[in-house]
């Protein structure tokens, strides 16, 4: 390998790790404020839902698939709430819970015994989903009241938001389910070669369901958290295009499109990225227009360093 | 000789009987519609129905070329709002401006989504993610961070393009009629079409025979930013001005009608034939929704979801 090809590979690899070391420099150095512990726990609290979203995802791209329900599910999620939250905080959550583990469990079924593709299996939950929420709420935002529930997005332990920790918590529960088990390696096999992972035997439809249904509890999670944080209960907003903020964290992270691989730390750094990079165009006053269009090309940057050469 | 026969028997037979499918399912879903509602069957209803179907059919027409070519653009529904921002503002300085202005710019960004994606190997989902940010933000920057709506002067010619009727059907329905008409003859009858179908069905072999991919993918990218420019143009027309909230989600929308036609996402096959009676039955639910006035507007999405669902395992099923 020469050299030029050995540096191309280094920057593949750790290229989301430089690029946010380059921008909490600049934010260090040019950034009024940034280096606080007020603006760090915001900064966190706020990319909280969405790397919970984005493990999900990164196992589910993982397996060369893709899930657009997620933001719905988080919808559903909020929208199961309220309901629930008579009889407590801890039957609301684990009935939203419920409801995101089946919603990922029909995904994965339709990917899995069905065989439709991931892009239209879960295209039909992104569509109906938010839908089924809003017909649950009746189309209502409802404020929520429950001390111990509120406590779960608003709360700190040491300091450290409690939904920070969920999040820290579930990426080191996901680092280890890849790395560390049976499960993670056949995961990585169906993603790489799905025929292949069939003829040696592997249960290819057990576990594409299984990683489906944890894609959906963790979007289920996420739901409650931001619901939580938000005190009030807004199928309509909740979620919104939350599908596109995660599969960029994860793809920016370095985890292929084309399955086969997971990075779960490059994914928290792709999701830590985009809020970095969020936070720094808001701080300096940029408006979201000149924002968007800088998120749409630090993608494309980010891909074509990542791209896999023909 | 016998077996490559048998899989062309097998597959054109799926192809016919998905296509006659979703057909199927139209007449019918019409049929019951106008016995059940009486007001479903009036001129004017059907009319609006007809108006409301062509602007998602002439997205929907580009996005079955980018799908069959095995790839997807995600970026169509923010080109359908920027086209019709840019046709609203282009249209103080005359008809020409307004039309050919969104198509330039809709165009040029489809342009270089298929440069990316054919020339850099990058990943269409996500090229078209990025472009989908980008012309929302475009949008939002000439539109003084969308709080600037245009308004169309309503005596410009270019309404007439949008509120025009003949026999009171409007304008957009005659251009998008006309234009799937092309684009099936250009799908079926030009060697443009065949290598669609090429660079979709088998990427490596038609690199191999000299099939000029790249080429293929990039003009199909142009042209569905193109057409999403168009429908945006056309639907400013059509409201007299650059509604900038519009387009949110509306490339789910294209991509669930082209698929209920039976073309498939993985690339190769597909009609466009098959996407026009997937906007027709869309909005025939949507339609028939409307009708039951009870009925909570959220059943909107419940019942296109359960039906995109009812349709992928079907064909799914029939595929067997």
């Amino acid at each position: 390998m020469t050299l030029t090809a050995t540096r191309t590979r280094w920057l593949q690899d750790n290229g989301v790790y430089v690029a946010v070391v380059a921008l909490l420099l600049f934010n260090a150095l040019f950034t009024a404020n940034f280096l606080t512990l007020g603006n760090f726990t915001t900064q966190l609290v706020q990319a909280a839902p969405v790397l919970i979203v984005a493990l999900g995802m990164a196992l589910v791209i993982g397996t060369e698939g893709v899930d657009l329900s997620v933001g719905a599910v988080m919808a559903l999620a909020a929208a199961i709430i309220p309901l629930y939250l008579g009889a407590g905080p801890l039957v609301a959550i684990t009935m939203a819970l419920v409801v995101g583990l089946a919603a990922g469990a029909f995904n994965g079924f339709l990917v899995a015994e069905v065989g439709i593709q991931p892009i239209v299996a879960t295209l039909a939950l992104l569509v109906g989903g938010r839908g089924l929420a809003l017909v649950i709420a009746e189309g209502q935002l409802v404020q929520l009241h429950d001390p111990a529930f509120l406590a779960l997005g608003t709360g700190d332990v040491l300091g450290i938001p409690i939904s920070v920790l969920i999040a820290v918590l579930l990426a080191v529960v996901v680092a280890g389910l890849t790395n560390r088990t049976t499960f993670g390696r056949q995961l990585v096999a169906i993603g790489g070669n799905r025929k292949a992972a069939t003829l040696a035997g592997l249960p290819v439809n057990r576990v594409l369901v299984g990683v489906y249904a944890i894609c959906g509890v963790l979007a289920a999670v996420a739901g409650v958290l931001a619901t939580s944080r938000l005190a009030a209960s807004d199928p309509a907003d909740m979620g919104l295009l939350m599908e596109l903020s995660a599969i960029t964290a994860v793809v920016v992270g370095g985890t292929p499109l084309t399955g086969g691989k997971v990075r779960v730390l490059g994914t928290v750094m792709g999701v830590v990225l985009m809020q970095l990079v969020r936070a720094t165009l808001i701080k300096h006053n940029l408006p979201d227009s000149i924002a968007q269009m800088i998120q749409a090309a630090i993608i494309i940057a980010a891909v074509y360093v990542a791209r896999e050469r023909r | 000789m016998t077996t490559p026969m048998t899989t062309l028997t097998a597959a054109t037979r799926t192809k016919v009987l998905q296509r006659q499918g979703a057909a199927v399912a139209l007449v019918l879903m019409v049929a019951v519609s106008w016995l059940v509602f009486p007001r479903f069957g009036s001129l004017d209803n059907l009319r609006d129905l007809a108006l409301q179907g062509s602007f998602l059919a002439v997205i929907a027409l580009g996005m079955t070329f980018v799908i069959i070519t095995g790839g997807i653009d995600l970026s169509v529904g923010s080109l359908y709002a920027l086209g019709g921002v840019l046709a609203a503002w282009g249209s103080q300085y005359g008809f020409l401006v307004a039309l050919a202005l969104p198509l330039l710019v809709c165009g040029l960004i489809g342009l270089i989504n298929g440069l990316l994606i054919a020339r850099t190997n990058m990943a269409p989902f996500i090229v078209t993610l990025a472009s989908l940010l980008f012309a929302r933000g475009l949008l939002l920057a000439i539109t003084d961070e969308g709080a600037n709506t245009y308004q169309i002067p309503p005596d410009s010619a270019f309404v007439e393009l949008g509120r025009g009727t003949v026999f009171g059907f409007g304008y957009p329905i005659f251009i998008a009629a006309v234009l799937c008409v092309l684009g099936g003859m250009i799908l079926n009858r030009t060697s443009f079409g065949q290598n669609v179908f090429a660079a979709g069905g088998a990427e490596q072999s038609a690199i191999l025979m000299g099939v000029p991919v790249a080429k293929t993918k990039i003009l199909v990218y142009t042209m569905s930013g193109t057409l999403a420019g168009l429908a945006g143009a056309l639907t400013a027309a059509y409201l007299q001005s650059g509604v900038t909230v519009i387009g949110v989600g509306t490339e789910l929308d294209a991509i669930s009608v082209v698929v209920i036609g039976g073309t498939l996402l993985t690339g190769g096959m597909g009609t466009v034939l098959g996407t026009v009676i997937g906007v027709g039955l869309i909005k025939v639910i949507q339609n028939v929704i409307n009708q039951i006035g009870t009925l909570d507007s959220n059943y909107q999405s419940v019942v296109s979801g359960v039906f995109l669902l009812v349709v992928v395992v079907l064909q799914r099923i029939l595929r067997r």
